[in-house]
């Protein structure tokens, strides 16, 4: 079954949704997912996944910004080509806070958009589910959940079983 | 009850049978009870139908209204910005009120994008993608200002810290540098966050056309018809397809979307905050009687998310009328939105009055005489004008039979936009134009150019808005999906309510459905 890429089952609302999802997770099954067309509260937990790791990128995204707003206020007005405005100091931690503050908020924006994109390995304009008439109608209102086959617990018959007995329909396998 | 009626006599407690608890009953964010596919299927029909008369009408006339602006900026580039109303002491005219009129609209967008979003206001959902759409687009229009104003606008780059031949830098010590910075990073961020939200939506529309070309059943009147719409539909494929980066609404996908927006709107708060709050340095750093006071940032942000609101109100509700949203944007989020203006208009009615009174309590005779020469010298038509849209109209608010009369409320919310232009136009040409000196005074009007580009913004405005309800889904299917009680991953709130899981989990995150 080496061109089979994953078995997809749906489930009529998003109770029984949410606890099939709770059952493959203590299942031990890995390499799964649930697709649905909006974001269901509690639904990481349900299946087994940790906090995102998208604020880290934030964070370095914010880290970085306020280094070079420092950086480029002292480069520039304090180092490179000092001017006496005012008698203003050429340089300060006060006066160029807003820049920093600002550049600080643009490169985290921008950390944590890549860091969402990374994370979750878009973009990816290909992936065999699409291929699924089934898998596209998640678009409007039906809940599926996908068991990889490159799961190591996967096996073709009992996942399928598995999946009809937490209450699964339409079940059907989609090739890789 | 019954303990308590017990312990009372028979008499009060008979009287007590007799009274009916009230129900609390809380409007429902979507109202008849939809269900999912009807969401996705009306919030991408508009998208997916055929262009509507009305749309081409409404287009003619904004790119004729948006090419006044065209006819402004090259009538100033090519003779240079003395044809601006600008005439020594008043420097500044129309360009900056323009500019911070416009900043201001955007800040609504962001407020209902993020600030609510942070306070889980589950009635934001369905507003929130046309009022990010409606940010951007009013920083656009204002970022024309400011740019055109530097006069010669092909060294506008010399407002960024690149380097050019001359060797030098941007002046970091000035407040209209800071801006410079607070604007591109306030709209830079605002396009992520709009562009973000919109991923899986548009990954909606490429599935919903990839649909409809696998079942192949076009129909149409003639030949062409059906060819035009399958061509329509394989270009909606890879053009959204291309946006929405391969989104597959996987759980895992959710999960850091998510976590992304809750930081995106974190960051977006305190971003919203400090835009109008620099904004208004550009005066408050001034030592000029009138603009030198502490109270401008927070007033300013008031004012920003009142004229916002105004703004968003004067889109909306239309949009709701000619598409048929009323189950989206029902009454209760009307109801929200005047109260919004409400509160912030009282801000600002507060501000007004306390700088009055600190222009007296701070004895100082300068400050005193700008804020008497406001309300009663030559511009006292225009403070009128300010204080009474401002002050005045949205304290009908407080009255239900106001909210709930849609065209009243359009009406009202044109009222906040005019008086908030107003404003910055007293704030800035008031104090400039009587300053220290009675023999530099002066009295400012604005010239033909000035006009012509100011209204044209309204086109350009309407332009962009225009493109964006016909090309772009337009509010966030998965968020009002989120608030629906079908959503709700515990069941249908009263009899599992509370029964699940983590207690803080199940709880208020679901707009108050439990």
């Amino acid at each position: 079954m080496s061109n089979l890429h994953s078995i997809i089952a749906s489930f009529p609302d998003t109770p029984s949704f949410f606890h099939a999802a709770e059952k493959v997770r203590d299942a031990g099954y890995k390499k799964w997912d649930t697709y649905s067309s909006f974001p269901v509260h509690g639904m990481p937990d349900a299946q087994g996944q940790p906090r995102s790791k998208v604020p880290i990128f934030t964070f370095l995204g914010g880290i970085t910004g306020f280094t070079l707003g420092t950086l480029i206020v002292w480069y520039m007005g304090a180092y490179d080509y000092p001017l006496i405005v005012g008698g203003k100091p050429f340089f300060s931690p006060i006066f160029p806070f807003p820049i920093m503050y600002e550049l600080t908020i643009l490169l985290a924006a921008f950390g944590t958009l890549g860091g969402m994109f990374l994370m979750n390995l878009l973009p990816q304009h290909h992936n065999p589910l699409f291929e699924s008439d089934t898998f596209l109608e998640v678009a409007g209102d039906r809940l599926v959940i996908a068991i990889e086959s490159r799961d190591p617990k996967f096996d073709p018959a009992a996942t399928k079983q598995f999946l009809q007995d937490i209450g699964g329909t339409d079940i059907e396998e989609v090739s890789a | 009850m019954a303990t308590t009626a017990q312990e009372m006599d028979p008499a009060q407690a008979a009287l007590l049978d007799k009274v009916e608890p009230a129900e609390l009953y809380e409007q429902p964010l979507v109202t008849n009870n939809r269900d999912f596919n009807w969401v996705t299927n009306k919030i991408c029909g508009i998208v997916e139908a055929g262009t509507p008369t009305w749309w081409w009408v409404c287009m003619a006339v904004a790119l004729a209204t948006a090419s006044f602006t065209g006819m402004g900026l090259l009538w100033l580039v090519s003779t240079g910005v003395g044809v601006w109303g600008l005439a020594n002491p008043i420097n500044w005219g129309w360009a900056i009120v323009n500019f911070v009129f416009w900043i201001g609209i955007g800040h609504a967008g962001t407020l209902i994008s993020a600030v609510l979003c942070l306070l889980k206001q589950g009635w934001r959902t369905s507003i929130n993608r046309a009022a990010e759409a409606m940010t951007i687009f009013a920083v656009v229009c204002a970022g024309v200002f400011p740019l055109f104003h530097v006069g010669r606008v092909w060294f506008a780059w010399w407002l960024f810290p690149l380097p050019n031949a001359n060797a030098i830098w941007p002046q970091f010590r000035s407040p209209l540098e800071w801006d410079v910075f607070a604007v591109s990073t306030y709209g830079t961020v605002s396009v992520l966050f709009w562009y973000m939200g919109m991923i899986p939506d548009l990954g909606t529309l490429r599935d919903r056309a990839v649909q409809r070309l696998k079942a192949g059943a076009y129909e149409g009147a003639t030949e062409f018809k059906k060819k035009f719409d399958e061509g329509f539909d394989v270009f909606r494929k890879y053009f959204y397809g291309i946006f929405a980066m391969g989104w597959r609404n996987a759980g895992n996908h959710w999960r850091n979307y998510e976590m992304a927006y809750l930081i995106l709107a974190g960051i977006s708060t305190p971003l919203v905050l400090s835009v109008h709050t620099i904004v208004s340095f550009d005066f408050a750093v001034s030592l000029l009687p009138g603009w030198h006071t502490t109270i401008f940032p927070p007033y300013f942000v008031a004012g920003a998310i009142f004229s916002g609101f105004g703004m968003v109100l004067t889109l909306m509700l239309p949009l709701r009328a000619i598409f048929g949203l009323h189950d989206l944007i029902t009454q209760r989020h009307i109801d929200n939105m005047c109260k919004i203006c409400l509160g912030t208009g009282s801000i600002v009615g507060y501000a007004y009055i306390m700088e009055f009174f600190i222009a007296w309590y701070g004895a100082n005779p300068y400050e005193s005489f700008a804020f008497i020469n406001r309300a009663f010298g030559q511009y006292w038509w225009a403070y009128i004008m300010m204080f009474s849209c401002n002050v005045f109209t949205p304290q009908l608010f407080w009255f239900k039979k106001v909210r709930s009369n849609w065209a009243m409320v359009w009406v009202m919310s044109i009222f906040i936009n005019v008086g908030m232009w107003f404003e910055r136009f007293v704030i800035t040409v008031t104090s400039l134009a009587n300053d220290f000196l009675p023999s530099s005074w002066g009295y400012y009007s604005p010239t033909i150019v000035d006009i012509f580009t100011f209204f044209g913004t309204f086109g350009l405005f309407s332009v962009l808005f225009l493109l964006f309800i016909r090309f772009a889904p337009m509010m966030p299917i998965g968020e009002v999906k989120y608030v629906m009680p079908q959503g709700d991953p515990h069941g249908h709130s009263e009899e599992h309510g509370h029964g699940h899981g983590d207690p803080a989990q199940g709880q208020g995150a679901n707009g108050g459905q439990h």
